[in-house]
């Protein structure tokens, strides 16, 4: 007999939402405050987790079909270039950048290459977390 | 300001991570590694060239000023150390095409083998305590993976012990950190040079340094903490076998070298004779180990413990000749190791074992392998006109200089045992009735195994029969590290 969580899923699936905005949040609010991209990858992580968790993996990978690996190699690449970004410059690798600019919707904005830097950070930390967990999750399946 | 001297961390961690992403198609990953290794080779060959021409250079990340950010130096030492440790990496690679099974290449070898070098030349060219720290795990975190990769019982059981005695040692090391920041409030590595002169309070500085000097001799296998190397470096294939034997120790004396030249120089009549102590007791008891063994990888493995001793015997002395020849003793030993390493790789595709009982009579069915062998094994033993000879002269002579009896009467009796045991692999190896059939002998190419060893084999020809130049450039590289004011104004400019 198939057993039916259906709280665990029809509350996975409302607070995963809830949990993967904040983590979105968490990651705009990087490098001035509190949060970034090993916060918000964490987070983002650990939404994707409990979708894992409470449906099976086979469901979620035919959800969310990305190679983890290749999104760490992606996220490193993201993180390097911002840094290589400077000897355009010809400033020390990381030197960071800053500009404010008017955008938009969203007014007055700071736009800043950390945001990059950080977007890197963000996917290698999902990257990461999640290959550690399937890779051991897959172990005894 | 010079960004070329981040190249040599930046290449290969860029291109290790691009490799990550063709893991699947075997060729593309040998072309982009080749590629990368050269690339690497060339950088630091010009780097070197620069600081020779202009001094030392530094870069300040991301533009924060010394001390506050973290600077990378580079000076001649470091730039020596880098062309050295591209030259194994081209070697061990070209050799690792030949040898290393595919199930390897799929399960990311290339992209640790890029990592490996990413943090050990972040080891060689930074400037600030903390980031050696981080550089130092960059290069263990990659050798964790290299030596267990393959993942046959042996490997599992002796790469554990490895993890663990590399994680107690890192632990002891940001203990290590916090006293020394607690003490002096400074991480950077120039300005902790300036300020440990500046204190008088020896005491606790010399509970610091002995705690880095523990530290660095767990990695770089300094007695009585080098049990953990002959048996996880017995394990895993030649190529990385040779990456670790000629690269890895080095780094951890890289860091004693460093350290007591830079900032520990306050204390010499303690700090340094007891390293002189434990050069000679690594020598010893190293060399007695190759002595019993009878297996050629383990050979090799506990001879990189007693020439580690000689090393740190330079260091010791703490002349400018003695430090010369220890650096001479390094550029030596990272070339002939890796080669010796190498050979074993070779000899067992060919005979299947590493067991020296096993193997008999090599010389008839493969000269070339029995004498380019035999080069590089009188080579290690210190037999002019060799490399081994020069740099094994110098340390010895400074010692008689000094008038350590004792210690000079050691490196001798070892350099002895050490040609014995050479010989030892020599005779078993090559002597004797061929055991192989002419079928098992057509079986393995030869060639293509000797081709990225002979260019080691000849380096150390060359660096022998060039000795005046490569031994001048030696004492420069010692004068620079025995100024420490040098290293310090370039940091921060004053």
């Amino acid at each position: 007999m198939k057993t039916n969580f259906l709280m665990l899923h029809t509350i996975t699936r409302i607070v995963a939402f809830i949990i993967l905005s904040f983590s979105v949040f968490l990651f705009f609010a990087g490098h001035n405050n509190p949060g970034g991209g090993f916060i918000g990858g964490l987070m983002t992580a650990s939404a994707l987790l409990l979708l894992y968790v409470s449906f099976d993996l086979k469901t979620i990978k035919r959800v969310i079909p990305f190679n983890y690996s290749t999104m760490i190699a992606v996220g490193l690449l993201i993180a390097i270039a911002t840094g290589l970004n400077s000897f355009l410059f010809g400033d020390p690798f990381l030197t960071q950048y800053f500009e404010y600019y008017d955008l938009p919707v969203l007014g007055e904005t700071e736009l800043t290459t950390a945001l990059p830097f950080d977007l890197g950070i963000y996917l290698v930390v999902v990257g990461v977390a999640l290959l550690t967990i399937l890779t051991i999750a897959e172990d005894d399946a | 300001m010079n960004n070329i001297v981040l190249l040599p961390v930046l290449i290969p961690f860029i291109m290790g991570v691009i490799l990550i992403l063709f893991r699947n198609s075997p060729s593309i990953q040998r072309f982009i590694s080749a590629v990368t290794a050269f690339a690497m080779l060339a950088v630091s060959i010009y780097l070197t060239y620069i600081i020779y021409q202009n001094g030392i250079t530094t870069v300040e990340l991301g533009n924060w000023p010394a001390p506050f950010g973290i600077v990378l130096v580079g000076d001649l030492f470091a730039g020596l150390m880098l062309i050295l440790a591209s030259i194994v990496g081209v070697a061990c690679l070209f050799f690792a095409f030949q040898t290393i099974h595919s199930e390897r290449e799929k399960f990311y070898f290339y992209p640790f083998y890029f990592f490996l070098l990413t943090g050990v030349n972040g080891a060689f060219l930074t400037g600030d305590l903390f980031n050696l720290f981080v550089f130092f795990e960059v290069m263990l975190i990659a050798s964790y993976v290299l030596i267990v990769i393959g993942g046959t019982k042996y490997q599992l059981r002796e790469s554990f012990k490895y993890v663990v005695i590399n994680i107690f040692a890192s632990m002891f090391f940001i203990i290590g950190i916090a006293y020394l920041y607690s003490v002096t409030g400074t991480l950077n590595l120039a300005q902790l040079g300036e300020r440990v002169g500046e204190l008088e309070q020896t005491g606790v500085l010399n509970v610091v340094a002995i705690l880095f000097l523990i530290v660095f001799g767990m990695k770089g296998a300094l007695f009585p903490l080098y049990f953990w190397l002959p048996k996880s470096y017995y394990g895993p294939p030649a190529a990385i076998a040779a990456l670790f034997g000629g690269l890895l120790t080095k780094v951890g004396i890289y860091a004693i070298i460093r350290s007591f030249t830079l900032i520990f120089t306050h204390n010499p009549d303690f700090t340094h004779n007891i390293i002189l102590a434990l050069a000679g007791f690594t020598m010893f008891f190293g060399v007695l180990g190759a002595v019993s063994q009878f297996d050629f990888k383990r050979i090799l493995s506990y001879h990189i413990i007693s020439q580690v001793g000689y090393m740190v015997m330079g260091l010791g002395l703490y002349t400018p000749l003695a430090i010369a020849g220890a650096i001479y003793y390094i550029a030596h030993h990272i070339i002939v190791k890796a080669a010796l390493f190498l050979f074993a790789g070779a000899t067992q595709k060919i005979t299947g074992t590493t067991d020296l009982k096993k193997m008999s009579g090599l010389l008839k069915t493969h000269p070339a392998l029995a004498w380019l062998f035999f080069i590089a094994a009188i080579s290690l033993a210190g037999i002019p006109p060799l490399s081994g000879f020069f740099s094994k002269f110098a340390l010895i002579l400074s010692g008689i200089q000094e008038e350590r009896y004792f210690i000079v009467f050691v490196s001798l009796l070892v350099g002895l045992l050490t040609l014995f045991s050479m010989m030892k692999i020599f005779v078993y190896v090559f002597w004797g009735k061929p055991s192989l059939s002419e079928e098992e002998v057509k079986k393995t190419k030869l060639a293509p195994l000797l081709w990225p060893v002979a260019p080691l084999v000849a380096l150390s020809i060359i660096m022998g029969l060039a000795a005046e130049p490569i031994f001048s450039f030696s004492m420069e590289v010692a004068e620079q590290l025995l100024d420490p004011s040098l290293y310090i104004n370039s940091v921060l400019k004053e």
